[in-house]
């Protein structure tokens, strides 16, 4: 393997340098925007071949894929950015499904004018990721569009991994009896954006809890191999995953909502902007259903995981063929927890 | 919907501290936001106000509040299971 | 959070349920109504008619600003931002709601008009100062919580002297909606009970105080209790009603006495009485035309006043034929007696004005409450 490093001439100026359209070209500005960024960034023996692809051994089992495109804005937020957040996401969800994820590809569309710095800074934030998770980033492409035709950067990932034989999780497994658990607090990482979003400037200290769960989930696995559903909540909260659930499973939910953690920040800076917490979007917790007789056990290898301290029992399965999320109200009524319509956008009275 | 939660969006909130002319910074629930106190230019650092849509749209008269809650708390006194149990 | 949590204590609400339980025995049915949208989603989102006697009846009254607007004022806004030059702000409710042809101010937006979701006047006053070429129109509705606001801004506007600054004002008032649905005859059909006493907004009441709910309560011979938003506000709201109702009296009491004052918010109503005058009449979706119900800008402020600079003529428009929401909105009807209920019409899909806004009755409905619905069905069937 040819492992001497190409000289470039000048190295890119990553202080006060911009993305322009060669870097997107095919030619010597991008194989140096390539080699001094993201080959040094993340730093492995299948990068440093410089092919178009990679090419690995799977150990033996049935492969997971996932795939993932980030268009985040704010590129930068409390806790995080869409680099940490492309890597965490795909990881998870190759992970929901029980495997260990093993490789990562990137796919970049950046806009021209784009400041290397900023770039700089996210992809190193993608390489501490990966290597913090133990999976590499393997391969990837870079493609260049004119200013005005994109926004900063989006990113899309794609992850594989293998399921060990015996697992089978899935969203269509949940059986009325089956206990629900949260593996923490909901609505960070949606409320840590909209703090920073044109139009809701206001101070607080929530940062999103962008996360790569495979750990968490090892763990889970471990003290419950036949967990019946994993997922992590993302876009359109929990209420939207247990909706998914209850759709794809044939049943109903019925929760507790005092035994939903919500950290009082997020609950103050929700009721400021007429939000449900339970439609808020996280980036490191997850839902899982499991056994009744699981659910004990499960609960505590969750929160003997740093990543599942605040994990809780937040309800049950139920025979329903409306398939209906519903919930007890702290206050002792009953409500529905119905499907997301549209987007949550804040109202007037 | 489904996704909103409160209704007029008017919270209680702390005034931190007055700005500018007609402006105050509010603490609501760990949350701070700029908001207009145009409608309630006597408020002070320390008052308790209703905020809507970026508004504040009355002060919170910390008595009456306590009274309300005295008001519930009484009725509690006076349960059955309360009074069986005195 | 303070001054909110302990509002929202269950076991309180165990004790005031078993109190109104006892209040409630004295008459058959009981019919309350509220009219404040906030307390129509809080109703719902709380499942306080869970813990309330079934002969006491929660009625939702015409308290959600984007339901009671007719759809002839959305489709002079969407026809202002299709024509004209200019950037139409409005609040996020109002972009969904249907309007005449299957349009809506969202589609418009879509097809090109400039239209911008705002949070606050205030963010359509910034818009217009760092735009100065460009003209800027707020589309301004809300009862009387907005409507001071909203005046503050057109002050604030005269002060800059903007040239491109313009308020499509659409406010409109609660007293004489409460005296208009107190006071309709009642008609034959479904719900033709009378309302027995009126659950009184919350936010609007912080600004115009206790003191306009007075003649109606008295004309009408109905109590009016001003109620808090927190779960135990409105149940202590409920059982201060009941009383009254067993007594024969016909008061305005305060439940939210932490918020609302007998006067009111005097400075709001100073503002709003520099800026606006009354309209002679003003249609309401679901009432018709009301006599001095609604605000428009007094001459002086003429400039401002987006109807006189771009000559907008209100054209009645026909609503939906299945929809509901005008006997809805008045309170002789549920949104489970709609035929469209959750098939044709859903949060999705709206066909009119209650179930797009979280505040009208058939969203808070579908999206919190209609379990209740098929499983009375189920058990019916």
């Amino acid at each position: 393997m040819n492992t001497t490093r190409l000289r470039h001439g000048p190295p890119l100026d990553f202080k006060g340098g911009c993305v322009d359209l060669s870097h997107g070209g095919g030619g010597r500005a991008m194989a140096q925007l390539i080699d001094e960024l993201f080959v040094h960034a993340f730093d492995n023996e299948w990068l440093r071949q410089m092919n178009d692809q990679a090419c690995f051994a799977v150990p033996v089992g049935r492969m997971v894929m996932a795939t993932d495109s980030h268009v985040v804005s704010p590129l930068f937020f409390p806790g995080g950015d869409i680099g940490s957040l492309s890597v965490h996401g795909t990881i998870n969800d190759v992970a929901m499904a029980g495997a260990r994820p093993l490789y990562l590809a990137a796919g970049f569309i950046l806009e021209e004018g784009f400041p290397l710095a900023q770039l700089e800074r996210i992809v190193e934030s993608m390489a501490a990721a990966a290597q913090e998770a133990g999976v590499a980033v393997v391969t990837g492409d870079t493609k260049v569009v004119e200013r005005g035709k994109g926004d900063g950067v989006f990113i899309t990932t794609t992850g594989v991994g293998v399921v060990p034989p015996g697992v089978e999780i899935s969203g269509d497994r949940a059986r009325p009896g089956d206990r629900v658990l949260v593996s923490g607090t909901m609505g960070d990482h949606g409320v840590a954006i909209m703090s920073f979003r044109e139009n809701l400037s206001f101070g607080t200290t929530i940062r999103s809890d962008t996360a790569a769960l495979h750990g968490l989930v090892a763990a889970m696995l471990q003290a419950a191999p036949g967990i019946r559903c994993l997922r992590d909540p993302t876009r359109g909260g929990l209420a939207t995953t247990l909706n998914e659930f209850a759709r794809q499973s044939g049943v109903g939910f019925f929760l507790m909502e005092s035994a939903i953690p919500v950290r009082p920040q997020v609950s103050a800076a929700c009721e400021l902007l007429g939000l449900d917490p339970l439609y808020v979007a996280n980036e490191g917790k997850l839902v899982a259903v499991c056994a009744p007789q699981d659910a004990e056990r499960l609960l505590a290898a969750m929160r003997a995981h740093p990543l599942g301290r605040d994990a809780a029992d937040i309800g049950e399965v139920t025979a329903d063929a409306r398939q209906f999320v519903q919930m007890q109200t702290a206050f002792g009524g009953t409500r529905m927890v119905d499907w997301l319509s549209g987007e949550q956008l804040p109202r007037i009275c | 919907m489904g996704g909103g939660l409160s209704m007029c969006l008017a919270i209680p909130a702390l005034v931190v501290r007055r700005i500018e002319a007609e402006e105050a910074l509010i603490d609501a629930g760990g949350i701070e936001k700029r908001v207009s106190l145009v409608l309630v230019p006597e408020a002070a650092a320390g008052d308790y106000v209703v905020v809507h849509a970026g508004y504040a749209i009355s002060r919170l008269d910390p008595d009456e509040a306590l009274r309300t809650l005295a008001l519930f708390a009484e009725m509690q006194r006076d349960t059955p299971e309360a009074e069986a149990a005195a | 959070m303070r001054h909110l949590d302990e509002y929202r204590d269950g076991a309180l609400a165990r004790v005031l349920a078993h109190k109104i339980a006892g209040a409630a025995q004295a008459r058959p049915q009981y019919r309350l109504m509220e009219f404040c949208g906030g307390h129509t989603h809080a109703i719902s989102r709380y499942g306080i008619v869970d813990l309330l006697p079934a002969n006491v009846n929660m009625i939702h009254g015409p308290g959600c600003p984007v339901c009671v607007l007719p759809t002839g004022r959305i489709d002079n806004a969407i026809e202002l931002a299709a024509q004209q030059p200019l950037t139409l702000c409005t609040y996020a409710d109002t972009l969904r709601v249907p309007a005449s042809g299957r349009s809506s101010l969202m589609q418009a937006k879509a097809r090109g008009a400039d239209i911008r979701m705002v949070y606050s006047v205030a963010d359509a006053l910034r818009l217009a100062q760092e735009h100065p070429a460009r003209e800027t129109v707020f589309f301004a509705i809300g009862f009387e919580t907005t409507a001071p606001s909203t005046a503050q801004a057109i002050r604030a506007a005269e002060r800059l002297q903007l040239k491109n600054f313009s308020v499509f004002c659409n406010h409109v008032l609660t007293p004489p909606a409460m005296a208009e649905i107190l006071g309709a005859p009642r008609a034959p059909g479904a719900g033709a009970a009378g309302i027995d006493g009126v659950v009184g907004p919350g936010h609007v009441s912080c600004i115009i105080g206790s003191r306009p709910y007075e003649p109606v309560a008295e004309q009408y011979r109905r109590p009016v209790v001003i109620a808090g938003f927190e779960p135990l506000d409105l149940m202590q709201t409920v059982l201060m009603l009941l009383r009254q109702i067993n007594q024969n009296r016909y008061q305005v009491e305060n439940e939210y006495t932490r918020a609302v004052t007998h006067a009111g918010n005097v400075r709001a109503q100073e503002l709003m009485a520099q800026v606006f005058e009354l309209r002679d009449s003003f249609e309401w979706r679901g009432l018709g035309e009301i006599a001095h119900s609604a605000y428009r800008l007094r001459p002086g402020y003429g400039r401002f006043d987006a109807e006189r600079r771009y000559g907008i003529a209100y054209r009645r428009a026909a609503e939906n034929k299945a929809c509901e929401c005008g006997a809805i909105l008045r309170g002789s009807k549920q949104p489970g007696d709609c035929r469209v209920f959750g098939t044709g019409c859903t949060p999705e899909h709206p066909l009119g004005a209650c179930m797009v806004s979280s505040e009208g009755a058939c969203a808070a409905h579908y999206s919190y409450g209609r379990f209740r619905e098929t499983a009375t069905a189920a058990a019916a069937a």
